[in-house]
């Protein structure tokens, strides 16, 4: 793979299912290093997306190539490279997290190279993803958040340049959370894995990602760091404020116009000013709705799972 | 092969090795050794004054043969049917597919696993016998030897139809209607635990087709004394007979094994088992 091919290409992706279109057109890219989240409402085909890029479901049209190679086609040395991290299920139950990660690593062994060592040293993956005092334990008995670090885990004992990642927070507590945000940030920062996840949890797309997709009604209708989402909406902000103990509060696009209009007329009775600029999530309400409105014919929100 | 394939075998086995031991270190599966023995072993007890046919022998030692060959081929078809329809739905399938060479490793692991398992759950029943019992062999070293060579065999010819089983049953709770139901009634018309003569003519034919009559046939040459052939159909052993049929089984489960297998590692993915999931916590539909 050249210095700058992205690690992840779509162009043109369509999946249908008999005569059910979920993604109807997918173009983006992910450059090396880059963590991009894939955001959009259910049965938009986000993991969908995720398992045509993972090589786990073959598209019905379109070019997908991903570390330069095209996923259905991808062999054992390409499977090598991405990491996978799978939605928790009930696998392994008798093993213990330092005896999986050991047993998963010796597959990846063959494929070390002296400028791309493989795996992770088991020891060092436990203490990452903070699992050391769990290792012996039966997986089975680990707790819904564990078991997500193990899955994390599991995805990048391989050393992965690509990491997938459906939904990797379902389930976490709000320190677990952080914690993966640390974990993803130093990936991609030191290791300068790529990474591409799919998540409902706006707040961490925002703290996560150098760039967020919004896929809806299968297709990519925004492309963009979170403040050029923002922007590109060009969404209201919320001004607050208080006047002789009385709460007010006015949207409005032109907020500092607005501000300094209303320092200039009550200047000295206001207390309590406070100005909002809209979130990623009224960013991202918005364009779905908005995309919603304008393609009545092709929504497909409920249902679909796939 | 390369030295990834290699590296993916050998990850296999180490893989059926842990298995194995966490399964006979488990209550639950321990419970399922000790009941096979124990209800085996009762059936036999029960029956231990009971004279078989013209053969002049007792009970116990006409059948134990024939019950070791039934508890393999049950062993080897319904262990992987089970173990495969519950990790394509747990997602320890996928977990493999993953990972580069991941299903060389998982199905070796399989293999590894549930030859293993034979081990145990032959002996439950095989060492009571031999202490409860008399005359259960009466070949001596000779009839051990053939006795590990049919087991070898039936293995062969049974368990890449049980890796069959497993991948083509549509999930854990049809296994016993895709699965157990018609290995036992397989079993039942094979002359295990009464002498196939006993069935109509056609249900011997039928009989005869699967591999379950062969093995016990076989086991029987090897446990039994000599004189005891009259009890056989047309009063021989049929030695080549059983080594061919048996050999044909394994070669086709050879070759038929693999392509099942692939194709059902093909269609694994993350929301084909979240949707096994979801039917499993829907009861009702």
């Amino acid at each position: 793979m050249s210095g700058d091919e992205p690690a992840v290409r779509v162009r043109g992706l369509r999946m249908s299912y008999g005569t059910h279109e979920v993604l109807t057109g997918v173009d983006f890219d992910v450059r090396q290093g880059e963590v991009v989240c894939l955001l959009g409402p259910n049965g938009a085909g986000k993991t969908t997306t995720i398992e045509v890029l993972e090589g786990f479901r073959s598209p019905s049209a379109g070019e997908v190539r991903v570390l330069g190679v095209d996923p259905d086609e991808g062999d054992d040395a390409w499977r090598a490279r991405v990491g996978v991290v799978l939605q928790s299920w009930r696998d392994h139950p008798r093993w213990t997290p330092r005896r999986l990660l050991t047993y998963l690593a010796g597959y990846f062994e063959p494929w070390s190279t002296p400028a791309h060592p493989r795996p992770w040293d088991v020891e060092k993956l436990l203490a990452t993803v903070g699992l050391t005092d769990d290792g012996d334990r039966k997986i089975a008995t680990l707790s819904g958040g564990r078991r997500r670090r193990l899955d994390v885990a599991v995805g990048l004992i391989g050393r992965p340049e690509l990491l997938f990642l459906d939904e990797p927070t379902a389930g976490f507590d709000p320190q677990a959370r952080r914690d993966f945000h640390d974990l993803a940030h130093r990936l991609s920062d030191m290791e300068g894995t790529s990474i591409l996840l799919t998540t409902h949890d706006l707040g961490e797309a925002e703290r996560l990602a150098d760039r967020i997709l919004v896929l809806a009604g299968g297709t990519i209708v925004a492309d963009g760091s979170a403040e050029a989402l923002t922007r590109q909406v060009a969404a209201t902000s919320e001004v607050r404020w208080a006047e002789d103990g009385e709460r007010f509060v006015h949207a409005t696009e032109e907020p500092i116009p607005f501000v300094r209009q209303l320092l200039a007329q009550h200047g000295a009775e206001l207390t309590d000013l406070e100005v909002r600029r809209a979130s990623l999530e009224d960013t991202y309400i918005a364009m779905v709705a908005r995309y919603e409105s304008a393609a009545p014919g092709t929504r497909h929100l409920a249902g679909v799972t796939r | 092969m390369n030295p990834a394939t290699r590296r993916a075998v050998r990850q296999g086995l180490r893989r059926g090795w842990t298995e194995f031991l966490q399964s006979v270190r488990s209550p639950q599966d321990q419970g399922f050794y000790l009941f096979t023995g124990v209800v085996t072993l009762a059936v036999l007890w029960f029956n231990r004054d009971n004279e078989v046919g013209e053969t002049g022998l007792r009970y116990p030692t006409y059948a134990l043969p024939s019950i070791l060959g039934a508890l393999l081929v049950f062993g080897v078809l319904i262990g992987p049917a089970y173990s495969l329809a519950m990790e394509r739905e747990d997602g320890t399938l996928l977990r493999h597919k993953a990972l580069p060479h991941g299903m060389s490793g998982y199905v070796t692991g399989q293999l590894t696993m549930q030859s293993l398992s034979l081990v145990p759950s032959l002996l439950v029943v095989l060492v009571p016998s031999l202490l409860l019992f008399d005359d259960v062999m009466s070949r001596g070293a000779a009839g051990w030897l053939a006795v590990a060579g049919l087991i070898t065999l039936g293995m062969l010819a049974t368990l890449p139809w049980g890796m069959v089983l497993g991948s083509v049953v549509p999930g854990v709770q049809k296994v016993g209607t895709w699965g157990m139901l018609p290995v036992l009634v397989i079993v039942a018309i094979s002359g295990i635990f009464t002498p196939v003569q006993a069935m109509w003519g056609w249900v011997q034919a039928v009989a005869q087709v699967f591999p379950v009559y062969w093995l016990g046939l076989g086991l029987r040459s090897a446990f039994l004394p000599p004189e005891a052939v009259v009890g056989e159909l047309g009063g021989s052993w049929r030695t080549g007979t059983v080594v061919l049929v048996l050999t044909a089984w394994a070669v086709a489960g050879l070759v038929v094994a693999p392509r099942v297998l692939r194709r059902m590692a093909r269609r694994q993915s993350g929301s084909v088992v979240e949707a096994a999931r979801e039917s499993a916590l829907q009861w009702v539909r």
